[in-house]
């Protein structure tokens, strides 16, 4: 993802000039080319992320276009206040671009798992939160934001990711894509768990469960025509995201739910526990030890749907 | 309104009325940090009326000068100074502070013309400041950006980080001034955090330094004209004041961070202050 949205980026800063970068001091290997094609509108602001926030926004509201860029919760939680006060507040035109969202840095240990950050950032009015999927929706997100006036969040994986969609897709900021349709339940996942939710769907409809998978690269704001389909149509929702199960993708559906559905449904939130890894590991690692391999999320998904049958052939293979 | 003093329309006159309609606003509203006001009134008097270049037909022109007033818990004499100026109309001084007003007591630009930027937790002027003055300088603007913090607000780690980062830039374009009124919230700056040697400090950081007495406006006027105080480097003009200048029993007194005078206390303020009525 890393390289699309820089990809995207040059791209964009060719065509408007007002596309400005601000790094903190991270992103070697793949600033460098932004610096050398476009110097003056390339900053370096040193490790100090509460003032390459302000800076940002004293830069926007002199009429820039200006993105944030560092690894984790570094753009993020280190200077929330100046992103709620100075960004927000402001309503200033910057975008601020965290790579490592999730586990990406799984094995540098928890001060490196950004966890909580779709939950914290969708709490600040006029932000927009966007995890995109794979790499084709990231190029599209890039786009979207710069195109978008206002205060955004990007939260990408790592570097090298699969591409999942073939070909490009038509991506609108609070739009969930239809990756796959499917009549028995929906599964809803959100930034790079997309190829996860891909293989289950996969697993699933061998086991006759017919997943309808959404897309939600728009955590904030959230794509409720969508759920309220997936749920008149199908009957059960899941949610599949690395984050918290505390408020991110999943809290923000089950919010929808709660206040706008009143029949039983059944619905389930696929995340991380609400807890500081005791452990490190690659990202595939971690994932697999709570749960979110495309196996053991089939596994809860069936469990929860109390498919006896489905359970023992997933259980099989 | 409360004086036909022959100096109304001198700079002094000017700052008076801000610290007369300054005062009646906190007494009216209850509100609190008079003192922190009235130690930069007159360095607001001579920036409205001597140094920025603005123009209150005209808030938005892209090469006004902007000032940010980091310190935003000292809003009451900026939102008057900005009416007196012709920014927005007087009356809506009248609701400071009040249910459903626009004029909170921290400083906000939502729907005010003439306030730059909404600032009430500290340090975070300073950095966006310097947001400002990079573009500027970048851009070929020839607008300025001065940023008013307070003493206490250099206890930020975020407020050094911009001093370092306007020290390597070398954003001569930019001014800081602090109002260095020695109390910050629960004690003096001495007390709680010294800063001194605090010339010196912004000196290390790259800054062009005045230390000046915060009070004399001739001081002040020669100062913040003369700037960037040294080529090629950001300003900053240590004002050495005094915590509720101009009422002799708020003087360097805490108690004023906080305090609204009473109805006693009003009139004593307003003798002291020259009030006529």
């Amino acid at each position: 993802m890393r390289g699309a949205f820089f990809r995207a980026l040059l791209e964009l800063a060719k065509q408007d000039e007002r596309v400005h970068l601000v790094v903190g001091d991270l992103g070697f290997g793949v600033v460098e080319e932004f610096a050398r094609r476009f110097p003056a509108r390339f900053l370096n602001a040193g490790v100090a992320e509460q003032n390459m926030t302000g800076i940002a926004a004293g830069m926007a509201l002199s009429g820039k276009i200006v993105f944030t860029y560092s690894i984790a919760n570094f753009p993020i939680l280190r200077c929330l206040e100046q992103v709620r006060n100075d960004v927000c507040y402001h309503n200033a035109n910057v975008k601020i671009v965290a790579v490592g969202g999730g586990l990406a840095y799984g094995a540098l240990g928890a001060t490196h798992h950004a966890t909580e950050d779709l939950a914290i950032l969708r709490s600040l009015p006029r932000m927009v939160v966007v995890a995109p999927g794979d790499p084709v929706e990231t190029e599209a997100a890039t786009r979207a934001v710069t195109a978008h006036a206002g205060p955004c969040y990007l939260r990408l994986g790592r570097a090298g990711e699969a591409k999942i969609h073939s070909t490009q897709v038509d991506f609108v900021l609070g739009k969930a894509i239809e990756m796959h349709e499917g009549r028995d339940i929906t599964l809803i996942s959100t930034g790079g768990m997309l190829g996860t939710a891909m293989q289950v769907t996969d697993i699933l409809y061998n086991a006759g469960v017919q997943t309808r998978l959404l897309s939600m690269h728009t955590v904030k704001p959230l794509d409720t025509a969508a759920i309220e389909s997936a749920v008149r149509e199908t009957g059960a929702v899941f949610t599949l995201e690395e984050h918290s199960v505390v408020g991110g993708l999943g809290g923000a559906v089950a919010e929808f739910l709660a206040e706008n559905w009143e029949t039983p449904l059944t619905f389930k939130r696929f995340g991380l526990p609400s807890e500081f890894s005791s452990f490190v590991g690659s990202q595939e690692y971690i994932r697999g030890r709570h749960g979110l391999s495309a196996e053991a999320v089939a596994l809860g998904i069936c469990a929860k749907l109390e498919k006896v049958q489905a359970l023992a052939s997933i259980a099989k293979v | 309104m409360q004086s036909n003093s022959d100096c109304e329309n001198s700079v002094e006159g000017f700052s008076r009325r801000i610290r007369l309609r300054t005062l009646r606003l906190i007494h009216e509203a209850k509100s609190s940090h008079i003192g922190s006001a009235f130690s930069m009134v007159d360095l607001l008097a001579i920036l409205y009326t001597r140094i920025l270049r603005v123009d209150p037909a005209r808030p938005d022109w892209f090469e006004r000068d902007r000032f940010i007033l980091s310190k935003g818990h000292a809003c009451a004499p900026l939102y008057v100074t900005l009416a007196e100026r012709g920014f927005f109309p007087r009356e809506w001084l009248d609701d400071f502070y009040r249910d459903g007003s626009r004029l909170p007591g921290h400083v906000t630009h939502t729907g005010i013309p003439g306030v730059e930027v909404s600032t009430g937790s500290l340090g975070h002027g300073l950095p966006i400041a310097c947001g400002m003055a990079l573009t500027g300088k970048r851009d070929g603007s020839k607008y300025r950006v001065f940023a008013m913090l307070s003493d206490g607000e250099c206890d930020e780690g975020s407020t050094w980080e911009a001093v370092l980062f306007a020290g390597h830039h070398r954003l001569d374009n930019l001014i800081a001034i602090v109002d260095y009124n020695k109390i910050q919230s629960l004690g003096t700056v001495k007390e709680v955090l010294d800063l001194e040697p605090f010339a010196e400090k912004w000196r290390a950081f790259g800054w062009g330094v005045r230390e000046i007495n915060g009070h004399n406006m001739a001081q002040i006027e020669e100062t913040l004209t003369r700037v960037p105080a040294e080529a090629n480097k950001p300003t900053c003009v240590v004002a050495h004041t005094i915590k509720g200048k101009g009422v002799s029993f708020m003087e360097n007194n805490l108690l004023w961070h906080y305090r609204a005078p009473d109805q006693e206390e009003m009139a004593k303020a307003l003798v002291e202050l020259g009030a006529e009525e």
